[in-house]
């Protein structure tokens, strides 16, 4: 009998579960849309699960706003400090492995142990990029032998705001695997979950809230990813766009972001995954990554 | 009007301390041959009782060591072994304050040191390196950098948790188990340390700790089921185990002793550079390998510098190591006291001019006022040897290059101190000066991530950083004198 | 020997001896200020400084809003805080407010201090500025709070900075001088130094961190810089010359933290009303609670301090 967790053991007789509702994450609050929209999200075999907020192109405003607002605050803070608070953010998870157990199945269908095995994947990815917050610069960093008087040294630096299509399939541990290597570094997000498994992506954002993150560091929005995707690509005041949710969209809606996305010259992350249970890399790290080379002469 | 500030004592209450400890071995505490006594050097009260670890009991914890190793650690994923050490950087952030209190109380350095930078550098060396286990193929060392196996550690009574976090963390994230031996006189946050081990439950046998004395390094040291040595002392007992090391093929770090320059220009910003001299030399009474124990300043700034760090030295407070407000702690014991004492005796025979700071000397305990001997010239004892206590040893200099020259005459290369506002000599300074670590217009500044260690008879190989990996790591060019042991 | 004539002789000289004075390394001045910040201050030496930073505070109110009602009001709790204390340093008001103030703690001890120079951002012409000092001290003030041209300075015209200062050190008379610097507006420590040095060379008798209208206003790195400042011009001069910070310090912790700064800085002749101030309004009222804390054993409320 596969493992059964306490949000499935059958309530008491007669009593009614509270629902949760799900609204936007944005600037650290969480409000419904501007635009009063919601949308149906529906669960593995086709039932009812819950109106997701549906968000419009001045949400994504709104949410490019608070990213922007809280970048200096986020990268200016220690390389430990961000660190600490993205392994805080794992606690946090593990603490709600059930619930998110139960979401993902809920969301894709499948056996218990599979949605377990999700969720301790996405909590695992979580810490190893914690983890990658005081190396980054060792790794990608470092003095350079010039020709002359000279020391000389590149330092990566976090681009700035970084817009995030989540992919489409994997509605938590494909969600932390573009989230967190854009963070750790010191970015902001707007993120853009999911269209059909958008309820997960919610729940993180409540684990964000109460992980010591600043608000804004992380906005998340629910809703149509063809609607408010070009809004983001288009955005003159956002730096780099990850198109994983939009790979395998119908149409060339990668291509048409990645067009539009050209205008202020973001840095654009096409990186296809097959396998996201597979060790990432420093790839999706070092896309939203700027390098910093500074001169000084030596002398008396 | 005159603003005393009124005796601010931590409480004790928040440590238990036991009547004795055993020795830390296989994942629990057992008796050992004998038993010795640790007192708080600034009372001179005996504080417990702690095994001492003969050559049987180094024996067993080498064993536990390896059994752990082959079975346990060097088979578990990095991503596992991470998420340990993560488990023991949180404990050591809960435990905080009653680690401070107990390396307070058994080392006698100040509170504010212990609660401020000794407690937090530990957790945060735990985080750092946590975060290594798991991407060791991305250190610079190739794809999967494979463990050495049983590690034997020996530290000092200066930082005595924070040494142990510089040895045990980045061997254990490296893929290592670990018997250390804690210094005679302060085993005991050592031990408590263990008791987060169990509390984070460390699997058995991954760390072991065996107190006692110099016997029980020799034996560590010597033991042939160690794959590797990590030391931290004296320059004399480091060479005897580099001796002993040549012979057997050990891998071996060092890291020694040190008589460090900290250099001021003309152009110094003043008030910095003076809180920089005080914090190179008094910052734990001078119990730092990489003290700026030699003060070379320019010689067109000597009276102004010499008149501001007299002035800054009469606002230091010197007692209770416990009571929140004390800048100057106790000597750490009898025996380091006699020999300040020797060497600050020599200095005034050899012809330099003394000056100590008027604090009070508490009755009991081992004390000793911050000094300044100034009209040093490096052929004096106290320019070239390590007093390893509050005494600071004042030579001039009259351009960068004589500055260099002064700074590196010395078999020491552990650290040396910048004080400039020209960035540009900065770096040629830096570039000049034969030292593993070189602190521009700051002091005494650590950092998980920045990698510490010395040129010369100041020792070999690096802690922290990627580059403190590599002791840690069956890799070719792992620092040691002897060359690359055989797999 | 006329050392300070001789340095602001010139724009140039005056521009030679600020910037050859020794630089401040910030993050070294900050590490410093959070250490002493960790000083743990307690009870008899916690009571003491407690009435010490009461009799230091310049209670201060300047807003648009003020009455003579407020100002009537300030000066009653000035000269008898209650439960005990002692009365304020001085009160800190605007110059049309001055007979207000001298009225309310006549008798008292509590000195009345007037800001002027237009208040607070000194956008204004000399003569104009001068008439504002003089109304104030016409209307007997005991010393006039002014603010040095932060434009002047930030582009290098120490010479006009110095001479602005100089005729209103002229038209205090025998009211004493103190120079607003507008740290926060300055920026960078060694402007603050700079500033400082500027203004005692001017003839400042107090220097004072901030109008309070700027954020940042008063830091504790900032008062260091300034503390440091004093000390060694009484070794360069003779001359002992007053710190205020002002804007800023809400409460007792904070004060004490000042008063710690100056202990280990400049040293015990500076803790002294004569030679510090705090600018402040709420700092009264949080220091009155922690000493009813301290007296009583039980921790006090809002409602048993008299808002003004």
């Amino acid at each position: 009998m596969p493992e059964a967790d306490e949000s499935t053991v059958a309530a008491q007789a007669g009593r009614i579960a509270i629902r949760k509702t799900y609204k936007l994450y944005i600037g650290g609050a969480f409000p419904r849309s501007e635009s009063g929209r919601s949308f149906e999200v529906t669960g593995a075999g086709g039932g009812f699960l819950a109106n997701a907020a549906l968000a419009s192109r001045k949400d994504a405003r709104d949410a490019v706003v608070a990213a922007r607002k809280a970048f200096p605050g986020w990268s200016g803070a220690t390389a430990y400090n961000r660190g600490q608070v993205l392994y805080r953010v794992a606690e946090v998870l593990e603490g709600r492995r059930a619930q998110f157990a139960e979401e993902v199945r809920q969301a894709v269908g499948g056996s218990h142990k599979a949605a377990f095995a999700e969720v301790d994947a996405a909590v695992d990815r979580w810490v190893w990029y914690a983890g990658w917050s005081d190396k980054l610069a060792q790794v990608r960093g470092g003095a350079n032998p010039v020709a002359g008087p000279y020391f000389n040294f590149s330092l990566p630096e976090p681009t700035g705001v970084v817009a995030v299509l989540a992919p489409a399939g994997s509605p938590l541990l494909g969600l932390v695997s573009v989230l967190a290597p854009a963070i750790v570094s010191g970015n902001t997000v707007v993120v853009v979950a999911s269209e059909k498994y958008p309820l997960p992506a919610v729940t993180l954002a409540e684990v964000l809230a109460t992980s010591d993150v600043p608000g804004g560091v992380v906005n998340l929005l629910t809703g149509r990813v063809a609607e408010i995707a070009p809004w983001l690509a288009s955005h003159m005041d956002v730096n780099a766009i990850d198109l994983a949710g939009a790979l395998g969209a119908p149409g060339a809606l990668a291509d048409d972001l990645a067009v539009a996305a050209a205008e202020n010259l973001k840095r654009v992350v096409r990186l296809p995954v097959s396998d996201w249970t597979a060790e990432p890399g420093l790839d999706r790290m070092i896309a939203t990554l700027e390098t910093k080379t500074v001169w000084h002469p030596l002398g008396v | 009007m005159r603003f005393e500030y009124a005796p601010a004592p931590e409480s004790r209450a928040i440590v238990t301390l036991r009547d004795s400890y055993g020795l830390f071995i296989g994942g629990s505490f057992t008796g050992g041959s004998s038993v010795f006594k640790t007192i708080s050097p600034a009372s001179e009260e005996v504080l417990a009782e702690v095994t001492h670890a003969g050559p049987e009991d180094v024996d067993r914890a080498v064993a536990a060591a390896r059994q752990a190793y082959e079975r346990t650690w060097s088979v578990m994923p990095g991503r596992e072994r991470g998420k340990y050490l993560f488990r023991i950087a949180r404990i050591i952030q809960e435990r905080a304050r009653e680690l401070a209190v107990l390396e307070t109380l058994d080392n006698g350095k100040p509170i504010r040191e212990s609660r401020d930078v000794d407690v937090p550098l530990a957790a945060a060396h735990f985080f750092y390196h946590a975060g290594w286990a798991d991407k060791l193929g991305y250190a610079g060392f190739g794809p999967s950098p494979r463990s050495l196996g049983v590690v034997g550690q020996v530290i000092p009574w200066n930082f005595p948790l924070l040494m142990l976090a510089w040895k045990v963390a980045p061997a254990l994230a490296c893929g290592n188990t670990v018997v250390l031996k804690p210094a005679e006189t302060t085993p005991l946050t050592a031990l408590l340390f263990a008791e987060i081990c169990q509390q984070a439950d460390l699997p058995p046998g991954v760390v072991n700790i065996v107190t006692g004395d110099g016997a029980t390094g020799q034996a560590l040291v010597a033991h042939p089921g160690i794959d590797k040595i990590a030391f931290t002392g004296s320059t004399e007992v480091g060479k005897e185990i580099a001796r002993a090391c040549a012979v057997s093929g050990k891998r071996l770090t060092l890291e020694l002793g040190g008589k460090a320059a900290n250099v001021v220009f003309d152009d110094a910003p003043v008030d910095q550079a003076v809180e920089g001299i005080v914090n190179g030399i008094f910052f734990n009474q001078g119990h730092v390998c990489c003290a700026g124990s030699r003060l070379l300043v320019q010689e067109s700034v000597y009276d102004d510098v010499l008149a501001a760090l007299r002035r800054r030295m009469g606002t230091l407070r010197l007692g209770d190591p416990l009571d929140k407000n004390t800048d100057v702690g106790a000597i750490n014991s009898r025996a380091q006291l006699d020999k300040i004492g020797e060497l600050v005796s020599s200095g005034e025979a050899e012809g330099a001019a003394r000056w100590s700071a008027p604090c009070p000397l508490p009755d009991r305990g081992f004390w000793f006022a911050p000094t300044i001997f100034t009209e040093v010239s490096q052929a004096h004892r106290i320019a070239r040897e390590e007093i390893f206590g509050p005494v600071l040893s004042v030579l001039t200099f009259r351009t960068p290059a004589e500055a260099i020259e002064k700074a590196n005459n010395t078999p020491y290369g552990l650290s040396a101190g910048v004080w400039t506002e020209k960035g540009s000599l900065i770096l040629w300074m830096a570039s000049r000066l034969r030292a593993g670590v070189i602190w521009a217009n700051t002091f005494n500044r650590f950092d998980p991530a920045s990698p510490f260690g010395g040129y010369k008879e100041s020792g070999f190989g690096r802690e922290g950083g990627r580059h403190g990996l590599e002791a840690y790591l069956d890799v070719a060019g792992s620092a040691d004198a002897a060359g690359s042991a055989d797999a | 020997m006329n050392v300070a004539g001789d340095i602001a002789g010139s724009e140039q000289s005056l521009r030679r001896f600020l910037h050859g004075l020794p630089g401040v390394d910030e993050v070294g001045a900050r590490a410093r200020a959070e250490t002493l910040a960790t000083r743990s201050i307690k009870t008899d030496s916690k009571r003491q400084a407690i009435d010490l930073a009461i009799s230091m505070i310049d209670l201060t109110t300047l807003e648009g809003q003020d009455t003579p009602g407020k100002v009537r009001a300030m000066c009653a709790k000035a000269r008898q805080p209650g439960y005990g204390a002692p009365p304020v340093a001085a009160v800190c008001v605007y110059p049309d407010l001055v007979p207000e103030a001298v009225a309310g703690v006549a008798g008292s001890g509590v000195l009345v201090a007037s800001v002027a120079t237009s208040f607070p951002s000194g956008r204004a012409a000399l003569d104009v500025k001068l008439a504002d000092v003089k109304s104030a001290v016409a209307a007997g003030a005991d010393e006039v709070d002014m603010v040095i041209d932060r434009g002047a300075f930030l582009t290098g015209r120490y010479g006009l900075v110095y001479e602005e200062i100089t005729a209103v050190r002229a038209a205090c008379g025998d009211a004493h001088l103190k120079v607003i610097l507008e740290t926060g507006e300055l920026s960078t420590l060694d402007n603050v130094r700079r500033a400082s040095w500027l203004a005692m060379l001017a003839g400042a008798d107090f220097i004072k961190t901030s109008t309070g209208k700027v954020t940042p206003a008063a830091t504790l790195p900032v008062t260091l810089v300034m503390l440091e400042a004093v000390r060694d011009y009484r070794d360069f001069d003779g001359r002992q010359i007053g710190v205020k910070p002002a804007g800023g310090i809400r409460t007792e912790k904070d004060a004490i933290r000042y008063l710690v700064l100056v202990n280990e800085t400049a040293g015990e002749d500076w803790l002294d009303p004569r030679y510090f101030r705090l600018g402040a309004s709420s700092l009264l009222n949080d220091l009155l609670m922690q000493r009813e804390r301290m007296a009583t054993g039980r921790y006090s409320g809002p409602d048993y301090m008299t808002v003004d």
